[in-house]
C-alpha cells in the first residue's frame, strides 16, 4: 500500500514537471533520424549525432535559458519506419527540427511529413537533388551535397579527361536514379557518350555479373551511381575480374572516406570523387575533426561534418529570432550567410539548397599516404557556381511563385 | 556466334558460370542447415550470423596474430565449430522435444545478439581481407570471360566439401549411426552408442561449415557484420526449395539456383534479389516437401 502511494506520489510528480516544462522554459529539441545499423550506419549513424551533439555543447546546451536537447532514432532505411518516426517526433515529442535522413528514399518520405506539418528539417545525408527541385519544400534544406553537385565534380573532370563513353551501375532506388540521370546530363553536356546502364537491388552481394555486363558493353567509364556497401563491393570486384586492368576506368560517383577507409587504398588508389569536406583540408577542419576523432575514433565524414555544421546554422537562427517558429527560423537561415569550419560564406536558397564550394579528391596511392585517414590528395577546388544547379533549373515550385 | 535470346553466347556463358560461383556458396551453406535440421531438427537462423564469424575470425588471425590463408582456412572452422558444440551444449539441447518454433527463435535471437556485438565493434562497412595466397591469384582468359583463379577455387572447394559431407553421411558407419539416432535416439541409444555427444558433434560439423564458408567468402565479399544476414534469407529459401533436411536437395538446388540468380541478373537485374523466392513459392505450390523432401 504504502510503496504504491509513494509512486504515485512521484508519477505526480513527474507529470507535473513534466507540464511546468512545456509552460514555461521550452525545450529546444533537434532529432537526428538515421541509419544506425544498416548500410549507412558508418557515414551517418551515431558519429552523425555526436557531430549534433557537438554543435549543441558549442551553443553552449541552451538558448536564452532553454534547454537544447538531441534525441536520436534509426530509420532501418525504410520510408514507413522512417515517416512514422517522423510524425511522432513533430506531433508528440515536441522537436522542433529533424536532421540528416541519408537514404534519398526516405529522406523524401519525410519531406512530405514536414511540410505537412510544417516543421524544418535538415537534409545531410541523402544526396537526391530532388529534394530541391520538384520535391522542395518550404521548410526542407538539403545542407551538405546532392546528386547534381556530385555530377558535376566527378562527371565532368572524367568526361573532359577523356572518358567519353559511359556505362552505368545504377542502385535500384530514388537515390541511384538521381544519380545516373545527373550525371548522364553532364555527361552529354560534355560531349560524352551513355551506352547503358543495368538497375541492381540495393545490397546485393556480388556484383560481378553487373560488371560483366558493363564490360561488354565497351564503355570507357563505368559509372557507379550507388553509395556505401554497393559501392565498396563493386570497386573490390571490378579489380577481382580484371576490368580495371582491363583499361575500363571506374568512377565512383559518390564515395565516402568511411568507404575508402574499408576498401584500403591498394584497391581503392587513382579513384576520383568529389566531396564537400575532407578532415586534412586545412587548420580548421583539422581543429574540428581532432575533436570528433578524440571522441568517436574515426575521422568525420562529409555527413557528419554538415550535420555540426546545419546544427549550428540552425540554432544561431533560433538565437537570432528568440523563437523556434518554422517560418522565422527559415527566414533567418535563409538570410545569414553560412560560415563554419567547412564552409566559408555559403548561403541557403529558396528552394532549400545550401550553396557552398565541393572539392574534386584523388585518392592516394598505399606509398604516398603517410597513415591511417591519410587518403585523399586534393585536386580542385570547385566554385559553389558550378557545383550547384541554377535556381530556375530545379523546377522547385516555390522558386515560381 | 548468333546471339541467343538477344544476348552473344559469350555474355551467357560468363553468367552461367558466375551463377554457378554464387550456387557454390548457397550450396555450402544450404549443406550446413540441412545437415543440422535433418539430424537435429532444428532451424538454424544463426547460421548466417555463424558463417559471418567464420570470416571475421579469419580476419583477425591474419590482423592481429599473422596467420594466413591456408591455416584460416582449417583454424576458422575448428573455432567457430567448437564455439557451435558450446551454443549447442548450453543452449539447444534444451530445446529438442519442443515445437520447431521455438528453435528458430531461440537461433534467430543468437545471430541478432552476435550481429549487434559485431557491429558494435567493426561497424558496417566491413574490413578487407588481402591474403589470398600467390597461389590463388591473378585469373585467367576463357575467352568469353576472365575467370579470376580464386573463384574456380571457391567452386571446387565447394564440390569437395558438399561432396565429402554426402559421402560421410550416406555412405559411412558412423553417418549410417546418425542417421539411425535420428529415426529413434533410444534403440541406439541402447546399442551403447552415446547418441547426445553425437548430436552435439553434428551441431558443431554444421557450424563448422557455416565458418568454412565465411573464410571461402571472405577475399571475395567484404568481411562485415552484415554479410550474413545479405545471404541467410536466400539460403534458407535455397533449403526449403531442396526439402528440408535433404543434403542432395541442398547442394543441387543451391548450384541451381545460384544459375537461375544469374540468369535473372541479365534479362531483369531488378529481379534478381526476388527470383528466388518466386521459385520457392512455385516449388511449394507444385511439391509441398521440396524437390527432394520426403513428406511428412
Amino acid at each position: 500500500m504504502r510503496l504504491q502511494g509513494i509512486s504515485a506520489l512521484l508519477a505526480a510528480t513527474a507529470l507535473a514537471s513534466g507540464f511546468a516544462m512545456t509552460a514555461s522554459a521550452e525545450t529546444i529539441k533537434l532529432g537526428v533520424l538515421n541509419d544506425q545499423s544498416g548500410v549507412y550506419t558508418d557515414l551517418s549513424g551515431p558519429g552523425g549525432v555526436d557531430a549534433v551533439r557537438m554543435a549543441v555543447e558549442d551553443a553552449g546546451g541552451a538558448i536564452n535559458g532553454n534547454k537544447i536537447e538531441v534525441v536520436s532514432a534509426d530509420h532501418q532505411n525504410k520510408p514507413d519506419v522512417g515517416t512514422s518516426i517522423a510524425r511522432q517526433w513533430y506531433d508528440q515529442d515536441h522537436v522542433d527540427a529533424i536532421f540528416d535522413v541519408p537514404n534519398s528514399g526516405v529522406a523524401l518520405a519525410v519531406q512530405e511529413v514536414a511540410r505537412e506539418k510544417h516543421k524544418i528539417v535538415m537534409f545531410s545525408g541523402p544526396a537526391s537533388s530532388d529534394l530541391t527541385g520538384a520535391k522542395c519544400s518550404p521548410t526542407g534544406v538539403h545542407w551538405t551535397y546532392d546528386t547534381y553537385g556530385l555530377a558535376k565534380g566527378t562527371g565532368a573532370a572524367v568526361t573532359k579527361s577523356g572518358g567519353d563513353s559511359w556505362f552505368f551501375l545504377t542502385a535500384d532506388y530514388a537515390f541511384g536514379q538521381a544519380l545516373e540521370r545527373d550525371t548522364a546530363a553532364v555527361v552529354q553536356a560534355n560531349g560524352g557518350k551513355v551506352l547503358g546502364e543495368v538497375r541492381t537491388p540495393l545490397g546485393s552481394p556480388d556484383f560481378s555479373s553487373f560488371l560483366l555486363q558493363a564490360q561488354s558493353s565497351k564503355a570507357k567509364i563505368i559509372g557507379l551511381a550507388n553509395a556505401g556497401g554497393d559501392t565498396v563491393t563493386s570497386i573490390k570486384q571490378a579489380a577481382e575480374f580484371g576490368i580495371t586492368s582491363g583499361g575500363q576506368k571506374l568512377a565512383g560517383l559518390l564515395v565516402f572516406l568511411s568507404d575508402v577507409n574499408s576498401l584500403g587504398l591498394k584497391t581503392a588508389q587513382g579513384l576520383e570523387l568529389t566531396e564537400s569536406f575532407y578532415w586534412d583540408l586545412n587548420d580548421e577542419t583539422r581543429a574540428f575533426s581532432k575533436r570528433f576523432f578524440e571522441r568517436n575514433k574515426k575521422e568525420p565524414t562529409m555527413v557528419q561534418a554538415g550535420l555540426y555544421g546545419a546544427a549550428k546554422h540552425y540554432l544561431e537562427a533560433v538565437k537570432a529570432t528568440g523563437s523556434t517558429d518554422s517560418d522565422k527560423v527559415m527566414a533567418a537561415m535563409q538570410a545569414n550567410p553560412i560560415n563554419d569550419f567547412m564552409t566559408k560564406n555559403g548561403q541557403l536558397r529558396k528552394d532549400g539548397k545550401a550553396v557552398r564550394d565541393m572539392y574534386l579528391f584523388e585518392v592516394k596511392k598505399p606509398e604516398e599516404s603517410k597513415g591511417a585517414w591519410d587518403y585523399y590528395k586534393l585536386i580542385r577546388q570547385i566554385p559553389a557556381a558550378e557545383v550547384t544547379r541554377p535556381l530556375a533549373d530545379g523546377g522547385c515550385p516555390l522558386v515560381k511563385g | 556466334m548468333i546471339p541467343l535470346l538477344g544476348i552473344p553466347p559469350q555474355v551467357l556463358f560468363g553468367q552461367l558460370l558466375l551463377g554457378l560461383i554464387n550456387g557454390a556458396f548457397y550450396a555450402m551453406l544450404s549443406l550446413g542447415l540441412a545437415v543440422i535440421f535433418g539430424l537435429l531438427n532444428i532451424i538454424n537462423f544463426a547460421h548466417g550470423a555463424l558463417y559471418m564469424m567464420g570470416a571475421f575470425a579469419a580476419w583477425l588471425m591474419l590482423d592481429h596474430l599473422g596467420i594466413g590463408y591456408w591455416p584460416a582456412l582449417i583454424l576458422s572452422p575448428l573455432l567457430i565449430g567448437a564455439f557451435g558444440v558450446i551454443l549447442e551444449k548450453t543452449f539447444l539441447h534444451r530445446i529438442y522435444k519442443l515445437d520447431h518454433l521455438y528453435g528458430l527463435l531461440l537461433t534467430f535471437g543468437l545471430a541478432l545478439i552476435i550481429e549487434g556485438l559485431f557491429r558494435n565493434y567493426y561497424g558496417v562497412s566491413g574490413q578487407a581481407y588481402d591474403a589470398v595466397p600467390d597461389l590463388l591469384k591473378g585469373g585467367n582468359n576463357l575467352g568469353f570471360m576472365f575467370l579470376p583463379t580464386y573463384r574456380g577455387w571457391v567452386v571446387v572447394a565447394s564440390l569437395i566439401i558438399c561432396f565429402g559431407t554426402w559421402f560421410a553421411i550416406e555412405r559411412t558407419k558412423l553417418g549410417s549411426y546418425l542417421r539411425a539416432a535420428t529415426e529413434n535416439p533410444k534403440l541406439v541409444q541402447a546399442f551403447g552408442i552415446n547418441v547426445p555427444r553425437m548430436i552435439t558433434l553434428t551441431y558443431g560439423f554444421g557450424v563448422a561449415l557455416a565458418a568454412m564458408a565465411g573464410v571461402l567468402a571472405a577475399p571475395i565479399y567484404h568481411v562485415s557484420p552484415l554479410m550474413g544476414s545479405d545471404i541467410i534469407i536466400v539460403v534458407f529459401a535455397v533449403v526449403v526449395i531442396g526439402g528440408m533436411g535433404s543434403i542432395v536437395g541442398a547442394v543441387i538446388s543451391g548450384f541451381g539456383l545460384g544459375i537461375i540468380e544469374g540468369m535473372t541478373k541479365v534479362f531483369y537485374p531488378e529481379a534478381s534479389n526476388t527470383v528466388i523466392f518466386v521459385v520457392m513459392a512455385i516449388v511449394l505450390l507444385v511439391k509441398p516437401a521440396g524437390l527432394f523432401g520426403k513428406a511428412a
